[in-house]
């Protein structure tokens, strides 16, 4: 295994040194009709297996920073780089959830699962996968839940359904886009920790856009600080409490610090 | 009994109260609909006694109801009646579905296409605005007396509401949604069809709802226009002998046409969109 060192980082996690999966380098956004530059400079690279956060204030960017990872966007300027190709489009080794579980109504819950195979592959293509989908399921804890309409979940069973839909085309990235901020508070910690569990489980790499300073350090081993028009890194801070991270470490001196070092920068951003 | 009183602890007596309703609001549904009826053909029975109205042009309810078992009895033993009520039946569904099949491809054209949208669109309100009645004679002369004229003009006044119906439908899939097939690659075709087209159903169907209504009217104006068999003509000419009880009682039978076509479509949107709450909750004559 390369172990690529890192100069100036501090204790690094063994998951840090993984294979790089997703690279963005000089990725800069400019909106012409708006004369907006939504992004500047922006270099990345996740490492296979490692779970990072981009935190900042509202209008920083993180939104389009996501777009231009899930290819629903162009950059106007850099590359763009998920396994060694150039992100041009949508892709099915990109995964992405929503701050909305947005199932359909008139599918079941197996049904919504298997449905961007069934976009991609058709109708065939999706029922063979129906194993697979009651597989995960069971991993995200709705075991016997395949046939029952979204209606009747609740919004945390609703958001693991997402999640299912978003692992059935096996992605080598995860984006999620503040996926349980639509929950309540007790819901939403229980569900970070259910994602950390599935992340590890599966090995996943995966990117979280999020507003909560706290949900950010105690999921990420990476949380990058966005400063605001035009978006950019203002600091990389690596997370290195033990995994697997549990609620208690909330009131840990080390999480207690991370939080302080990250707010300080949001706080100086917003006064600017 | 006594020793137990006086050795147990002060209980409170149980706080069990019931929640104060209007006795009107607790009327059972058929009651109240029955007692407005009532009433209604008492209120009627009394004007027509004291001759408010003229007896010539006002029935009274009895020989209305009267005149109701007449037609109806006309309508069962299969005569002329029934032939008429058929032809309107036919030119009330033929006309429901031209403007179905018109009013969802005109839907989708303006709510999925800029085209649509920009150019179709403003040239569709503008056809809206005119008053479609007055098309009936030009029907007439370009499709005959027969059934053809009226199921063009009762399709012209039932369209608009099938487009507008399923282009708002079309818009009701939110950004969320739209950005979730997008990272799916899933065509425009795709997404048409198992998104916005399905997440449209409960807009479509009010469209479809207020053109069932809108379809019977245009059939019996068409009549009332352009001669023909039909119902409509059956009220024109018992109009036109001040047969009062007759027009009442064709009406009657002819808002029963009207009806079954409204809970045709209420059944099909119950049946097919059985995933949206209020569709299959709502009141069916609500829209």
């Amino acid at each position: 295994m390369a172990v690529v060192s890192m100069a100036g980082e501090a204790v690094a996690p063994v998951g840090l040194m993984g294979r790089p999966v997703y690279e963005l380098r000089g990725v800069s956004k400019t909106f012409v009709r708006r004369n907006v530059q939504a992004l500047d400079m922006v270099d990345l690279v996740l490492r296979e297996g490692t779970f990072s956060s981009v935190i900042g204030p509202s209008g920083c960017g993180k939104s389009t920073l996501l777009k231009i990872m899930a290819g629903l966007q162009p950059p106007s300027s850099g590359s763009v780089v998920l396994e060694g190709k150039s992100v041009m489009g949508p892709r099915r080794d990109i995964g992405m959830m929503f701050q909305q579980a947005t199932l359909f109504p008139w599918r079941t819950t197996l049904e919504n699962i298997v449905l961007p195979i069934e976009i991609r592959d058709g109708k065939g293509a999706a029922r063979a996968k129906h194993d697979q989908a009651r597989q995960l399921l069971d991993l995200v804890g709705l075991k016997g839940f395949e046939n029952v309409y979204p209606g009747e979940l609740s919004g945390g069973m609703a958001q693991r359904a997402a999640i299912c839909r978003m692992l059935i085309t096996e992605p080598a990235v995860l984006l999620l886009d503040e996926p349980f901020s639509a929950l309540d508070e007790l819901s939403r910690d229980f569900m970070n920790m259910e994602l950390q569990r599935i992340c590890l489980e599966r090995n996943a790499t995966t990117f979280l856009v999020t507003h909560s300073i706290p949900e950010a350090v105690i999921l990420s081993d990476v949380v990058y600080v966005m400063s605001p028009r035009p978006g950019r890194f203002v600091e990389a801070i690596t997370v290195d409490l033990p995994r697997p991270r549990t609620l208690d470490m909330m009131t840990d001196p080390r999480f207690g610090a991370l939080v302080h070092r990250i707010r300080s920068h949001l706080d100086k951003g917003a006064f600017q | 009994m006594t020793q137990a009183q006086v050795l147990a602890p002060a209980i409170p007596e149980q706080t069990v109260w019931a929640e104060r309703v209007s006795w009107i609001d607790r009327v059972p549904r058929w009651v109240s609909m029955l007692a407005l009826l009532i009433g209604f053909l008492v209120v009627w029975q009394i004007v027509y006694l004291i001759e408010l109205v003229s007896p010539i042009i006002l029935p009274s309810p009895l020989e209305t109801i009267e005149d109701l078992f007449v037609v109806g009895r006309n309508l069962l033993t299969g005569d002329y009646m029934l032939m008429a009520l058929w032809i309107t039946t036919q030119e009330v569904l033929l006309g429901f579905v031209i403007a179905v099949v018109l009013g969802f491809a005109l839907g989708v054209l303006v709510g999925e296409t800029a085209f649509g949208e920009r150019a179709v669109m403003p040239y569709l309100v503008a056809i809206n605005t005119m008053p479609k009645v007055a098309f009936a004679p030009l029907f007439v002369s370009w499709l005959g007396f027969g059934i053809a004229s009226k199921v063009a003009l009762a399709a012209f006044i039932a369209f608009f509401p099938v487009i507008v119906g399923t282009a708002a439908g079309l818009h009701a899939a939110d950004q969320n949604t739209r950005m979730l097939f997008k990272t799916m690659g899933a065509s425009r075709w795709q997404t048409l069809v198992q998104l916005k087209l399905p997440i449209g159903m409960p807009h479509f169907f009010s469209g479809l709802k207020n053109a069932a209504v809108l379809v019977v009217v245009g059939a019996v104006v068409g009549e009332f226009l352009g001669g023909g068999k039909g119902f409509g003509e059956l009220i024109r000419v018992a109009a036109a002998q001040l047969n009062t009880p007759r027009v009442f009682s064709l009406i009657i039978y002819l808002s029963l046409l009207g009806l079954a076509t409204f809970w045709i479509v209420a059944w099909a949107q119950r049946r097919f969109v059985f995933w949206h709450k209020e569709s299959v909750t709502e009141e069916t004559l609500a829209q």
